[in-house]
This record gives structure tokens, C-alpha cells and sequence, in this order.
């Protein structure tokens, strides 16, 4: 189980991306964070918002046009 | 790390953008970008010059015209229209064109321009108001929103010489 799940169907670009940002602060080095998201565009972009910012994209899937997102803050 | 560069290195973890429209579809790309950029953790300049320099107003009311704007393809009836520009100048098209597009906003979960606004302040994003168009077009500071600065051009210079990534939108 992730440490914070945050719900960001049906939102669009940029949203899913600045409203994960703000998860993560309440999110201890280390913790989890999990994304859901209904947005096709963020499957790249989480990515490489974990490219650039060193948090880890442990995994990702989809199910049912839901995008799921597992990103250990580092 | 050269001499001619004063020695310092530029960080590349910097964006500046220049906003020079004001639109309700031309105030996307830069807000977008630039809490995109805040939130990968870049530090993020925007300097809001002519058209853009409304996108300032604590009160801001965009529209968008599809006069002259041959791409601007509206989904509709299952297709896509183009309004030709002798209908698109008919007092009133403006109004409910943007009525359409704030509506085509809301229905896909795209933010407001209002809210990436903020989101962009929440971000610590630096927010320079061109002061040579606020003279002239006759704004005031406090007009504009709280925590905004107020520069000329060299202003955004030195930010561009220490910006890695410099955008014009």
C-alpha cells in the first residue's frame, strides 16, 4: 500500500502532474505515492517528471482507461 | 565556467518566459508551462509585457475570437467548424465563442487560467509586470495581484543571462 493515495481522474494536463507535486510534500523521503489518473498524456509525463526531479516511477499501469502511478520520493 | 561568461555557471534547473498575449487561448501556454517546470523543480521567471501584462489583473476576464484565427477548429455536431471571419465579426461571436471554450475547458477537466494563476504563485514562481506597458496602457500596481514585481526590460535580461531555458510566448 502506497503512504498517500492522491485521485486525479478526469483531470487534464497540467493538473495530474502540480497536484502530484503537492502530494508529495506530505510524503516522507522514501514514502510512496500513488496517482490515478484518466488523463492518456500522463503516462509520458510522469515519466519525465520523475526523470527530472530523481523520484523514482517504481511502476505504472492502466486498467480500464484508469492510469495508475507508484513514485517513491527520494 | 568560462571567463567570458563572468565565471558562472548557469544553473540548468532555470526558465524564464516571456508572456506577451492575453488571451483566453494564448494565456495557456505559459501558465501550463510554467507551474509545470515550478513543480519539476525549476525556478521559473515570467515577465508579462503588452497583451500579456492583463493576465496580471487580480480581475481577469479572457476571451478568445476566432476572427482571422483560420486554426481555431471547434468540435461541433461531430466535426470540426471553422467560423468564417465575416461571421466571426458580428458583434457578439466573440463573447459566445469564449462561452464555448470555457465550456470545452471545464468539460475536459482543463484548469482555469484563474487557477494555474495561483497555482503558479502557491509555486514561488517570480511574476515581473512590464512597467513601460502599464504606462502604456494606464494600469496601476494595485491593480495587478499581491507578491508581483515591477521591471523594464533590463530586468528581464539579467534573468534571461541567468536563465538556462528562455522562452517567448
Amino acid at each position: 500500500m502506497a503512504d498517500k493515495v492522491l485521485d486525479a481522474k478526469g483531470l487534464n494536463c497540467p493538473l495530474p502532474i502540480l497536484k502530484a507535486k503537492k502530494a508529495l510534500k506530505d510524503v516522507d523521503v522514501g514514502g510512496t505515492l500513488e496517482v490515478l489518473s484518466t488523463d492518456p498524456g500522463s503516462v509520458a509525463d510522469f515519466q519525465a517528471f520523475s526523470r527530472t526531479t530523481g523520484n523514482e516511477l517504481l511502476e505504472h499501469s492502466e486498467e480500464g482507461g484508469v492510469y495508475t502511478f507508484l513514485i517513491r520520493k527520494t | 565556467m568560462s571567463e567570458e561568461t563572468g565565471g558562472n555557471a548557469i544553473d540548468p534547473n532555470t526558465m524564464s518566459i516571456i508572456v506577451t498575449k492575453g488571451s483566453l487561448d494564448w494565456a495557456y501556454p505559459p501558465f501550463i508551462l510554467g507551474t509545470t517546470a515550478a513543480a519539476m523543480g525549476l525556478e521559473v521567471t515570467m515577465f508579462f509585457t503588452f497583451y500579456g501584462l492583463p493576465l496580471l489583473l487580480k480581475k481577469m476576464d479572457l476571451k478568445v475570437t476566432p476572427l482571422g484565427n483560420a486554426a481555431m477548429k471547434m468540435p461541433m455536431m461531430g466535426g470540426h467548424m471553422v467560423m468564417p471571419n465575416i461571421v466571426a465579426a458580428i458583434p457578439g461571436v466573440d463573447a459566445m465563442a469564449s462561452k464555448m471554450m470555457k465550456n470545452l475547458i471545464k468539460k475536459n477537466g482543463v484548469a482555469s487560467v484563474e487557477d494555474l494563476r495561483e497555482l503558479a504563485v502557491e509555486a514561488d514562481v517570480r511574476m515581473i509586470g512590464c512597467q513601460m506597458t502599464m504606462d502604456l496602457f494606464d494600469y496601476q500596481a494595485d491593480q495587478m495581484i499581491d507578491g508581483i514585481e515591477v521591471g523594464g526590460a533590463a530586468t528581464y535580461i539579467e534573468v534571461a543571462t541567468q536563465s538556462h531555458i528562455n522562452l517567448f510566448i
